[in-house]
């Protein structure tokens, strides 16, 4: 009975929509997802692989994921803010880890914090404005032999001392601006 | 029952016996009377369990049990009140108003929030607790419902309503910790998010982290203004439930002391939305009429519910050709009070302000959609307010509701059938239309003007009325969102075939709307008791009525004969149609 007069429906716009907000590769992924059974459960592998490309989740791309995997965009945004792993912010091109476990701290972890959210004028959490440095804690890293512990990248710094902190940033800024110049 | 049905167990040391599967909350407020406080349990929504303020003793067990989500165990021994229980339930409601501000009385819920009725129960009289407080900006922005996550005691209850009843899930915990916030995705305000504007959070907040957007200040200063002809209109849905912000039971019609209160209130002209129900019913039933003679754009969708409109553009666009082109009631009557009413009276529709009392939030959203406007670009209806905040108006003037006379609404704008009277509830736009297109079809009124088989009091329903021997129409009738979508469903992938069907986004229809008074001692929001007694009002003044089919309403057909036309002619088109489009973000369904 149903003939519609007009076409309403701007399902496959949305849909183009939030594929060009991702990768092909991601999108083909979500696809493979929705196949099977519990989709939504498929949630938090879907944000990892989104995160693991572009180094963090933004608007666009939680939009797209909801719009393809079909799971209402409050519980992608729920669940990518309660996860202390999902970055809402575009990354900086180093990220810092300082670990703040128990044997680092009581080997001054927290004079490194400060000495490092000094330098680079940022706080836990934060980008500097160049997009350079990105500053996080981390919880044990498993090297507690070297402790007071900062991990820059792949690269772990062991019995760091607060002084040594400017020279240590200052090498990657200057890496920065030779890769740019090249 | 035998006994593999039925636990014995001890409460406070009575022995009970409690059906297999009760929970300690059901058993001690059926068995013993006792209602334990509570505040994230609700009897419609999922068990969510994270207020603690249910917490009851019960020997044996690791700590204190709540009791909104323990089933009853044979000879469990359980204790409600120990010194220990009252003492554990008073710190969990200090630290909730630790971090919550000490504004109760500036605040819109004053003298009707469950968190100060809980810490006046349970003894709070001291801040013990000084810790810090949590800081949010308050979201204002949208038209229809103010979000301030700073009163929010995250007991889930809204995110809950909006997902399991309204189906949108618009709604979500957000962050962790200390920080936790409830807010729709990115934080967007409810005109940006996929919200439908239903009020149902509204409803279903126990303190004012949502309230319904108040527009009585507006309202005041057209009254006080000399140069404004101020015209009011009162929903169906008001008279049924505005009595029970005065004290008086639920389900005490009180149209007549509502229209004298309004004049007391200052209003020059008091119509009812009840005559442009009744004229949406004639054209809804001409609408309805064509298309099943053509066979086209079937089923109809109503489209009276604002909230439900916002719903089809937004989760179920391609159903847009199927909805009715017929305006809301209410923006039929503020078009005509700007357009008829002003030739008639010989005012300029620049000097009128409309005032449209709604049981409704979603009814502010819709009095600022452009396509609603007036040529020049105002509004139709200039404020829309809810019953909830022509409740506080009355009080806030100082008029005795109780002791006022019954008064006429002003002709003939005013005038209704009983059709009218029942919009308000589920199935009554249905049923109105049948009463009128069974005349239509037949050529005879119907035998029975009851159409009860519609009354979809569960929320869902799919009947086949037969109306003569050539058609049958097969009818589904939904409210409370999560039960259209099981329609929608069907029709969009055709599985199921229907001719009409009618839609209302709040549960039990308007009686239940975002806008109405919250719900007095003894009942909570969602509870068919309520809902079933605001709509046995309604009913009651439909039997009431001599005229109880739209189509027999002298002033309507006055109206079509003196400035309409015809019904879905030109003129009719052009005052009380209206247009739908897709709207993004698109819903998730």
């Amino acid at each position: 009975m149903s003939t519609a007069t007009k076409n309403t429906d701007n399902r496959e716009e949305v849909r183009a929509v939030a594929e060009a907000a991702l990768t092909p590769e991601i999108v083909a992924f979500i696809a493979d997802c929705v196949k099977g059974d519990h989709v939504q459960s498929q949630l938090i592998r879907v944000l990892h692989k989104v995160q693991g490309h572009y180094g963090y989740l933004g608007p666009d791309q939680m939009d797209a994921v909801a719009q393809l995997l079909q799971v209402p965009t409050s519980r992608v945004t729920g669940v990518a803010t309660f996860y202390h792993f999902f970055r809402l912010e575009p990354r900086g091109k180093y990220m810092i880890s300082v670990c703040l476990g128990t044997a680092c701290y009581v080997k001054g972890a927290e004079r490194i914090a400060d000495r490092l959210q000094e330098e680079l004028g940022v706080h836990f959490g934060e980008t500097t404005k160049d997009k350079l440095f990105s500053l996080e804690a981390t919880r044990c890293l498993g090297t507690c032999g070297l402790a007071p512990v900062v991990m820059i990248e792949e690269k772990v710094y062991g019995g760091v001392e607060p002084d040594q902190i400017p020279g240590i940033i200052g090498k990657y800024t200057k890496m920065a601006q030779e890769e740019k110049k090249a | 029952m035998s006994e593999q049905q039925t636990v014995n167990l001890t409460i406070d040391g009575v022995k009970v016996v409690a059906a297999k599967g009760a929970t300690i909350m059901e058993a001690a407020e059926k068995s013993l009377g006792v209602k334990i406080p509570r505040l994230c349990y609700h009897p419609k929504l999922s068990m969510q369990g994270s207020c603690r303020v249910c917490i009851v003793e019960v020997k044996g067990a690791n700590g204190y049990v709540t009791a909104c989500s323990a089933k009853c165990a044979e000879g469990m021994e359980v204790q409600t009140n120990s010194p220990a229980i009252r003492q554990a339930r008073r710190d969990i409601v200090e630290l909730l108003l630790d971090n919550h501000p000490r504004a109760c009385l500036t605040c819109d819920r004053d003298g009707n929030c469950e968190l100060q009725n809980l810490a006046y129960t349970l003894g709070v009289r001291e801040h013990l607790f000084s810790g810090e407080r949590k800081r949010f900006p308050i979201e204002n922005s949208s038209a229809s419902v103010v979000r301030n996550p700073e009163k929010c005691i995250l007991c889930g209850r809204c995110v809950r309503v909006c997902a399991e009843v309204q189906g949108i899930e618009n709604l979500s915990q957000h962050s962790r910790g200390f920080k936790t916030f409830v807010s729709p995705a990115f934080d967007a305000n409810m005109d940006d998010s996929v919200c439908i504007q239903c009020g149902q959070c509204v409803n279903a907040c126990p303190t004012a982290a949502f309230i319904g957007k108040s527009y009585t200040e507006n309202v005041w200063q057209a009254l006080a203004d000399p140069t404004k002809h101020v015209v009011v209109h009162t929903a169906p849905a008001i008279r049924a439930t505005i009595g029970e912000g005065f004290g008086m039971k639920p389900g005490t019609p009180a149209a007549g002391k509502m229209v004298t209160a309004l004049r007391r209130l200052g209003f020059d002209k008091v119509f009812d939305t009840n005559f442009t129900a009744d004229l949406t019913i004639i054209e809804e039933a001409t609408e309805f009429l064509g298309r099943l003679q053509k066979g086209e754009r079937l089923p109809l969708l109503t489209s009276c519910s604002p909230g439900w409109v916002n719903f089809l553009e937004r989760f179920y666009p391609e159903l847009i050709p199927n909805a009715s082109s017929c305006k809301s009631p209410m923006s039929m009557m503020s078009a005509l009070i700007k357009t008829y009413y002003a030739e008639k009276a010989g005012i300029d529709p620049k000097d009128i302000f409309v005032v449209s009392v709604m049981p409704c939030t979603a009814k502010k959203f819709e009095s600022r959609r452009p396509e609603l406007t007036m040529p020049d670009g105002t509004p139709a209806t200039d404020a829309v307010i809810m019953t909830r905040e022509l409740i506080y108006m009355i009080k806030s003037y100082g008029i005795n509701m109780a002791a006022l006379d019954d008064g006429e609404f002003d002709s003939p704008m005013g005038d209704s059938t009983g059709a009218a009277d029942i919009f308000g509830t589920t199935g009554g736009v249905l049923e109105a239309a049948l009463r009128m297109a069974v005349e239509v079809v037949t050529g005879a009124p119907p035998a029975n003007m009851e159409f009860v088989e519609v009354r979809a009091v569960e929320g869902l329903r799919v009947r086949e009325l037969k109306v003569n021997d050539d058609l049958t129409l097969r009818v589904g009738i939904s409210n409370g969102l999560n039960n259209a979508k099981k329609l929608l469903d069907k029709v969009v992938k055709g599985e199921e075939q229907f001719h009409i069907i009618e839609i209302m986004a709040c549960p039990g229809g308007c009686i239940g709307g975002g806008g109405q008074p919250y719900p007095p001692a003894g009942y909570t929001i969602l509870d068919p008791k309520l809902l079933a007694r605001r709509a046995a009002a309604l009913y009651a003044i439909d039997v009431q009525k001599e005229l109880r089919s739209s189509n027999h309403n002298p002033a309507i057909k006055a109206i079509y004969a003196n400035y309409l036309g015809e019904p879905g002619g030109e003129k009719a088109h052009h005052l009380l149609h209206t247009h739908y489009a897709p709207r993004l973000p698109r819903g998730i369904r």
